[in-house]
């Protein structure tokens, strides 16, 4: 790890959803003690909550990093999951592949990857069915 | 690090008073206290004034600073502006008028009611948020404490807060204008009072957030008045005037049930609005609004206290009881007159409900100002912690082994001040010297010489 990057890596459970959500409220907490700009706190809080509900709602498990240096946060996620068969139409907003026990959560209106990749200045994604997804992205901070 | 009390804060630790029990350290929401020799004294960028530690000092260490009745003889004219928690202090049985007429038998020269401008502050926020066209949640804005973590805690939030003056600063500027009209003093010359439930809105007078001045010059706490009120009430029973009988009818269940938490969206009648009261639970849902969970979500509102501001920490009455009788007091009470929407609809025009600038942000200090100093002193925190008990036991002063390890960090205190790092650090020169004596690997206390 370089000297000027912070990282945190975060486990995260499939269906817990008890505790779903304090990842992400850890990296926001992390990031204000950091002073990085309210603006890039909120995307990436944004961001990383979605990412998080993601594993939650339909991967077994996932390791979620953040690593924080002076020029971007960046979040890399990778999970063991099913997968995401059409990466490109799971892009589309309004797509959603959620069950009525997600929906009853309040989620599945298919804004999840739509929301990520407005919140991020590099958004990578790739999956391998049956396998898992890896999520990459980062948010630039201003120089 | 140093002791300090602050002119920001409507509070102050009273070294003489303080035995340094911890109890305030521990209810500290926002972790602004430190305890050492025997005093607890306050971080004053990380409080936001919502009394806590008042609420549980056992010493009465932790004074707040809200004016006194002779503070007030600076003005010619004394209007006093209760909370409508005032009301729930007494029993349900005494009206709004037998209140007033005891308010003025106590020193006051006038009360505004605070009734007429909660229903212009209602309808006035109904109005704002069908023009509304930015980011939701909106969140309210008239408990001071909400205002002040959002600004210290979530500042991405700010442009969020419900630009709406508070239903107190509409009723002073009323009272003002209307007590200059009926005396012919000036309105400099005429003090507009709050009878507040708490010391958080002693900030928003002389701080303002939102607003060029305030036009409240003074607040009186409910606690302090309750005696010489419970006093004047019995008497004023008997003799309250009609004036103040009459002044008092103004007063209507929708504008008394401001005391408690959800007068708002209850007054909205929308399904997509929310209340919520207790620091705890208002931080968990800023959380979540930070996080972009409750974009479905209009309106929240907030309360730093318990119930809202019937659990002011300068009230009498437990806030359960006071909004049991705050729902009998209600019951006797008229609805708001319906030729008041078109006066709001009026004053609206002219921008009267609106603050004068926006909610600032005033971020926590982070670790270090420079991103690369936080981020090696967050590597250090971290790895620091790890050596910690994590117990949160609180003997080292700080409230939790967190905010421990970021004193530590920031050269507040000294690593060995936590009693198990001391230990650790005896154990270990205890061994080192029994490997003197006893050759290395022989445990302490092994053979004798």
């Amino acid at each position: 790890m370089a000297s000027d990057e912070f990282e945190r890596v975060y486990e995260v459970t499939g269906r817990d959803y008890a505790n779903a959500g304090r990842a992400s409220t850890s990296i926001k907490d992390i990031l204000k003690h950091l002073g990085v700009h309210p603006v890039v706190v909120r995307r990436a809080a944004i961001a990383s909550y979605e990412a998080e509900m993601n594993v939650v709602m339909y991967a077994v498990r996932a390791r979620m990093s953040l690593r924080v240096s002076p020029a971007a946060v960046t979040l890399e996620v990778q999970d063991e999951g099913p997968g995401i068969e059409d990466v490109e139409l799971a892009m589309q907003e309004g797509y959603s592949t959620a069950t009525p026990e997600m929906r009853e959560m309040g989620f599945g209106a298919g804004m999840g990857l739509p929301n990520i990749k407005r919140n991020a200045d590099v958004f990578d994604i790739k999956s391998e069915v049956s396998r898992g997804t890896r999520l990459l992205i980062r948010i630039a901070q201003a120089a | 690090m140093s002791p300090q009390t602050s002119c920001h804060h409507p509070l102050r630790f009273d070294a003489d008073k303080c035995d340094g029990c911890m109890a305030c350290m521990r209810v500290c929401p926002t972790a602004a206290v430190r305890v050492r020799y025997k005093r607890a004294w306050m971080l004053a960028d990380r409080c936001i004034d919502c009394g806590e530690c008042i609420r549980v000092c056992p010493g009465r260490a932790v004074v707040p600073l809200t004016d006194q009745m002779a503070d007030l003889s600076r003005f010619s004219c004394r209007v006093a502006i209760p909370s409508p928690v005032l009301y729930a202090q007494f029993d349900p049985d005494v009206s709004p008028g037998e209140v007033f007429a005891a308010l003025k038998l106590c020193g006051f020269d006038d009360v505004e009611g605070p009734s007429r401008a909660c229903d212009m502050v209602a309808a006035a926020t109904e109005i704002f948020l069908s023009e509304y066209r930015g980011q939701y949640p909106l969140i309210s804005s008239f408990c001071p404490t909400v205002v002040r973590l959002v600004q210290v805690n979530y500042p991405a939030l700010v442009e969020q807060v419900l630009p709406v003056r508070a239903p107190r600063e509409i009723s002073a500027r009323d009272a003002k204008a209307r007590k200059a009209a009926e005396t012919g003093l000036p309105e400099e010359s005429i003090g507009a009072v709050y009878i507040t439930p708490c010391p958080a809105k002693m900030v928003a007078i002389v701080e303002h957030p939102g607003l060029e001045r305030s036009y409240l010059d003074a607040a009186v706490s409910i606690s302090d008045l309750f005696r010489p009120l419970a006093t004047a009430i019995a008497k004023a029973h008997v003799g309250a005037s009609t004036a103040a009988k009459s002044a008092a009818r103004s007063e209507t269940s929708s504008g008394v049930n401001w005391a408690f938490l959800g007068a708002l969206p209850r007054s909205l009648a929308a399904a997509d609005s929310l209340s919520v009261a207790g620091l705890p639970n208002v931080i968990r849902i800023l959380d979540d609004v930070e996080k972009g969970k409750l974009r479905g979500y209009r309106f929240i509102e907030c309360h730093a206290c318990v119930e809202g501001c019937v659990g002011g920490c300068l009230t009498v009455e437990n806030p359960y009881v006071a909004r049991s009788k705050t729902i009998r007091l209600t019951q006797k009470l008229p609805a708001a007159s319906p030729e008041l929407r078109s006066e709001v609809e009026r004053r609206w025009q002219n921008r009267e409900f609106f603050t004068d600038t926006a909610f600032s942000a005033r971020p926590l200090r982070p670790l270090d100002e420079n991103i690369s100093a936080a981020i090696a002193k967050m590597t250090q925190k971290e790895a620091l912690l790890s050596e910690l008990p994590g117990i949160d036991c609180g003997a080292c002063g700080a409230p939790s082994c967190h905010a421990f390890a970021e004193d530590v960090v920031q050269g507040e205190t000294d690593k060995r001040v936590c009693v198990f790092s001391l230990q650790r650090a005896l154990v270990a020169q205890v061994e080192e010297l029994a490997s003197l004596v006893h050759g290395p690997g022989r445990p302490a206390g092994g053979e004798g010489l």
